[in-house]
């Protein structure tokens, strides 16, 4: 059996996406910007995919810009809202030491420039508070960007909350939404956002296509020059196949919102309930608070990369954040965050699931993974040592 | 997957010489588990010939610090101890058809293991040896920068 439990990491492109797409190759080719008819054709399909992304954000379609996927889209919100910042000495950023690459590595671009970043703690459940904003909020705070659900541990953060004690203060408030988008009900009025960054492909859409929504009022700044698509704010010819693309993937994905959820929570809960019964495995992430697809375990005694890699033998395909996945010495940042010593944070399991994923599916991987971790252990140094207890059990 | 070579994979799905030995001659143990990657090494040693008659691992680690865990087993078994110290990561990588660039750190523990477990033979016997033998010093990033 073959199973794709990697969907945080990219999707499959729906039907409904790949026929929209279709036309915009050989029918609907236009370049947006001419004036011609060719070209006013394919600025409808733009324009009509603008509208959807706004409706299902409850955004004005002025407010929203496509980029080349979320990394851009973050780029572009983090230093727009820095630049704003800085024209009223206010050049202080916070954010989360568990936020995604694209804004961590931005914030350390940003501080090389001359701004100070503050990123706060992750609590054991792997949910920030509002509190832990509100407390690190100062009279020179110009941004505070906090994720709308982690990429690797899946829990949802309290962007409503959050929201609100940003305005109150009057900072801006940015949301990397990328692993929440089209899985979770988003609205940018009723949870107080100013920005948020999106990317097709992890809601069945294509790669290649993100969406930066920026409240009306607030400047964008350019990551991309050139000419003046996208009102100026984002040079370069749009991709329209990619664009259009990105609308249907998420219209479907909005409308099936609560079919789907409905139908993934409980296969994550079997599959949790399953896997934390491999003694020694401890669940990464709060249990409920957590996206419907994500399951993130550690297991004690094994390495991650070995891990990933018998299971693709076996035809599961899922992610691990081991070092030796990274590429680095070191784990992952969000596990190291969450409080998982190095050696647990080695052996961490992620799968991530959707709408397309089936309970047979969640039944081969709890058939297969207690055996590939049993095996693991059994040639595991680290496991000799937990057992005969030379080394404590950290989980 | 394209990431490792055939003969890598063959020696990550079927590893030769895993397992414990009981009644071993030799036990060296490189790495730290804050790495992910420990290998430990034994080694059974015919006393009079000075040859490593039998030898087992276990590894924690990635894919490919199993496969050159094996591999390393697979070309020091039955060797006079004196040329099982000549084992070169850079002859591990070779016999396994290559590595990736940023694993090539788990043929240098491959290496450091048979090195360690020799040097544990020659501490419990009483047998002299050199600086050659030195100990691994644990910081996976000392290896990293000598070998490539």
């Amino acid at each position: 059996m073959n199973v794709y439990a990697d969907n945080a990491a990219t999707t499959a492109v729906s039907d409904a996406a790949l026929a929209a797409m279709m036309p915009c190759f050989q029918e609907i080719y236009g370049n947006p910007s001419s004036l011609h008819t060719p070209g006013q054709r394919a600025a409808e399909k733009l324009a009509a995919a603008r509208e959807t992304f706004a409706k299902y954000l409850n955004a004005d379609p002025r407010e929203i810009t496509f980029t080349s996927g979320g990394s851009e889209a973050d780029n572009q919100a983090l230093r727009s809202a820095a630049l704003l910042g800085a024209r009223k000495g206010k050049k202080h950023i916070i954010s989360t030491k568990f936020e995604h690459h694209a804004i961590l590595h931005t914030l350390q671009a940003l501080e090389k420039e001359g701004y100070e970043v503050t990123l706060l703690d992750i609590p054991p459940d792997g949910v920030v508070t509002a509190e832990q904003v509100k407390d690190a909020i100062r009279p020179d705070t110009c941004l505070v960007s906090v994720m709308f659900a982690n990429n690797e541990i899946g829990t949802i953060q309290p962007i409503p909350e959050i929201g609100a004690v940003c305005h109150e203060a009057g900072v801006l408030f940015h949301t990397d939404a990328v692993q929440a988008a089209g899985h979770l009900p988003i609205d940018v009025q009723a949870m107080h956002i100013d920005m948020l960054s999106l990317s097709a492909h992890k809601f069945h859409g294509p790669k290649g296509v993100g969406v930066l929504y920026a409240r009306r009022g607030i400047a964008l700044t350019n990551v991309i020059h050139g000419g003046a698509q996208e009102r100026g704010k984002r040079a370069g010819t749009e991709n329209i196949p990619g664009i259009c693309g990105a609308a249907a993937a998420f219209e479907e994905a909005c409308a099936n919102m609560e079919k789907n959820a409905a139908h993934l929570i409980p296969l994550r809960d079997k599959l949790i309930a399953g896997l934390t019964a491999i003694p020694h495995t401890v669940l990464n992430g709060d249990a409920k608070r957590r996206l419907p697809g994500n399951v993130n375990v550690c297991f004690e005694g094994i390495e991650g990369e070995s891990l990933l890699l018998l299971l693709d033998a076996k035809g599961i395909a899922a992610s691990s954040g081991s070092a030796c996945t990274s590429g680095s010495l070191d784990p992952s940042h969000v596990l190291l965050a969450l409080g998982r010593p190095h050696e647990v944070a080695h052996g961490s399991l992620r799968l991530s699931f959707s709408e397309y994923n089936t309970e047979a599916e969640i039944d081969y991987i709890l058939q297969e993974v207690p055996e590939v971790v049993s095996y693991l252990r059994n040639i595991s140094p680290v496991w000799d040592e937990l057992e005969k207890g030379q080394r404590p059990h950290l989980i | 997957m394209a990431l490792y070579s055939d003969k890598v994979m063959d020696h990550f799905q079927h590893p030769r010489n895993v397992g414990k030995m009981d009644d071993a001659d030799g036990i060296g143990e490189v790495g730290n588990a804050k790495c992910g990657d420990i290998m430990r090494m034994y080694i059974k040693v015919d006393h009079d010939t000075q040859t490593i008659t039998d030898v087992k691992f276990n590894t924690f680690g990635c894919g490919s610090a199993i496969a050159t865990s094996s591999m390393a087993t697979e070309l020091i078994k039955g060797k006079p101890i004196s040329e099982a110290l000549t084992l070169s990561n850079k002859a591990v990588v070779e016999a396994l058809d290559g590595l990736p660039a940023h694993k090539i750190h788990c043929s240098v523990l491959a290496e450091e293991a048979v090195r360690a477990a020799v040097r544990d033979y020659y501490d419990k016997n009483n047998i002299p040896y050199g600086d050659e033998l030195r100990e691994c010093d644990g910081h996976c990033d000392t290896c990293h920068q000598e070998h490539e």
